[in-house]
């Protein structure tokens, strides 16, 4: 056989079965709380249950999506660390879709508070970010996840190349505000944003353990070379 | 002068030798201060009570307002009562483990005739009314609520506080047992407000002991709270076991975790925000409509009670003793 320079054009393969299947799943998980707030946003809205969403119905809409994005920004950092517990590649498939759903939820928390809350004051928008250092934190972690967003796509990817992966490092910074975001709206009960805190100091305190790792074991293997050279 | 030279000098050479020797006492004055500012700050000599009386025609025209009640499902399920959970819904479940009777109340420090009574007795001769007062929480909502109680200041001159007493400081029952909220240290247990003795006997100022004529929930302070309706409603403490005449300023609970954000008198005031969020509105939680599309209301300064409280503060920089 003979080994051609370019290698011919390889056609797609077909995403398997068990993963179209897990992936409808993971859809319909990242989906239904908005479905489920969907729902009590139309009983509200129709009369049929106005305290479908408690005594303050855009309080809670805010807080249910701020929330939702949290969560699933977590998720997102999880992946690379279970793919590497359990060596299950195929988890890599998932981070995508669960980071592009967290910037839908931060998105429609950002609006809520643009339509609902803050009800398009224009004026006020900016003094409210520029004023406030928890909506400043917010804003900015939402900011940072517009351009994440855009560059997704596999042709960016592409395009992008080794900068692709150094730009889509901005979540450890956006995961870190968000939650900073959710601690400086807190009253006094820190316990909440704690965990999060928490489970996100685990997800990167994995990575860095895993980078210190691998840059003892290459200047290991560097010194063994150096004294089997010598 | 050559770096040997330089080597040479002795440090009198440079510095006087009175300077040399002061510099402890001017290290020891420079880490003082920031200290003293700050001291200088919070130790001020807060203002005096106000000499200027409200006629009761002017008072009592704040007795009651006109605006959509807010239902009581809302008040009795939107609470912030951390003794029982810092989520607005713990309350209202969480409370039925408070015991509101037998009740008793310490009534002490600077007056005439103090002492361990009962709820009935504190209560004991002055007519209950009703009132219809705005609640304004310092989140930026706000509630219309029909309270059943007596004026403070009826309740007070029982005891006849003497002179010295320029506070009254109240205290909230503190139990593991019926509160699980204690258990987390969300405020530095008890919790304890306070109020200037002029805010105190002012006509406005209010005992509940019900809501809605029905005796007072749980969850919303039982057996007796406090209402003060021209301050942020964590000025209205709950539950009250103890009320003590004070000389001095008292601490207070909100203000005791954080100074910056909540001060002694906390009167609402859309031109001083809270440091992390605007109090120029507030959204209001009354009638039964949808209020997902209601447009948040203007704040008034005193919460709407300018007429009969402002005078309690004249001359008072509201900027500086928020």
């Amino acid at each position: 056989m003979v080994l051609t320079r370019a290698a011919p054009a390889q056609p797609r393969r077909a995403t398997p079965g068990g993963i179209v299947a897990a992936k409808v799943v993971v859809h319909l998980a990242c989906l239904s709380p908005l479905a489920w707030l969907a729902w009590r946003v139309w009983l509200v809205l129709g009369g049929a249950n106005v305290d479908a969403l408690g005594a303050e119905p855009v309080v809670a809409i805010e807080h249910e999506l701020g929330i939702g994005a949290l969560r699933l920004l977590l998720i997102t950092l999880a992946i690379t660390p279970l793919r590497q517990l359990t060596g299950w590649s195929a988890l890599l498939r998932f981070r995508r879709m669960l980071g592009l759903y967290a910037f839908v939820y931060a998105s429609l928390h950002f609006g809520v508070w643009l339509a609902l809350d803050l009800v398009g004051d224009l004026s006020q928008v900016a003094t409210e970010i520029a004023r406030r250092p928890f909506i400043t934190v917010g804003f900015l972690a939402w900011l940072l996840l517009v351009p994440l967003a855009i560059t997704s796509t596999t042709g960016w990817m592409k395009r992008l190349g080794r900068n692709w992966g150094r730009l889509h490092r901005t979540i450890y910074v956006i995961a870190a505000l968000a939650v900073l975001h959710f601690w400086w709206i807190v009253k006094s009960d820190w316990r909440e944003p704690a965990l999060y805190a928490g489970i996100l100091a685990l997800l990167l305190g994995w990575r860095a353990w895993k980078a210190l790792r691998r840059r003892t074991m290459t200047q290991q293997g560097q010194q063994r070379v150096d004294t089997r050279a010598g | 002068m050559s770096l040997r030279d330089a080597l040479r000098i002795r440090a009198a050479d440079i510095t006087e030798e009175a300077v040399y020797r002061d510099r402890r006492r001017l290290l020891a004055l420079m880490a003082a201060a920031p200290a003293l500012g700050l001291a200088g700050c919070a130790e001020a000599e807060p203002p005096p009570a106000s000499t200027t009386r409200v006629t009761p025609a002017q008072a009592s025209s704040g007795f009651r307002t006109a605006e959509p009640l807010t239902r009581f499902e809302d008040i009795t399920t939107y609470n912030n009562f951390y003794e029982f959970g810092t989520g607005k819904g713990d309350p209202s479940s969480a409370a039925k483990t408070l015991r509101t009777s037998p009740w008793t109340v310490e009534v002490g420090g600077e007056c005439a005739r103090p002492g361990r009574v009962s709820l009935e007795d504190l209560l004991r001769g002055i007519t209950s009314e009703e009132r219809i007062y705005r609640l304004r929480c310092v989140e930026g909502w706000s509630m219309v609520v029909p309270w059943d109680g007596v004026p403070l200041a009826s309740v007070l001159r029982k005891f006849e506080p003497n002179a010295n007493a320029k506070y009254v400081a109240f205290t909230t029952l503190a139990d593991r047992e019926q509160m699980p909220g204690l258990r987390f240290r969300s405020i530095r247990w008890p919790y304890r407000e306070g109020l200037r003795i002029d805010e105190a006997m002012h006509p406005l100022a209010f005992l509940a002991t019900g809501l809605y004529g029905k005796p007072l929930p749980q969850q919303n302070g039982a057996p007796l709270r406090l209402v003060v309706p021209w301050k942020y409603g964590f000025k209205s403490i709950k539950s009250i076991t103890s009320i003590q005449f004070v000389e001095r300023m008292p601490s207070t609970a909100w203000n005791d975790l954080q100074p910056s954000e909540y001060g002694f008198f906390s009167n609402v005031n859309p031109a001083v925000d809270h440091p992390r969020w605007s109090q120029k509105t507030e959204r209001r939680i009354a009638g039964t409509g949808n209020r997902l599309l209601a447009n948040r209301i203007e704040t008034r300064p005193f919460n709407g009670y300018a007429d009969q409280v402002a005078s309690l503060y004249s001359g008072m920089d509201l900027r500086k003793w928020y």
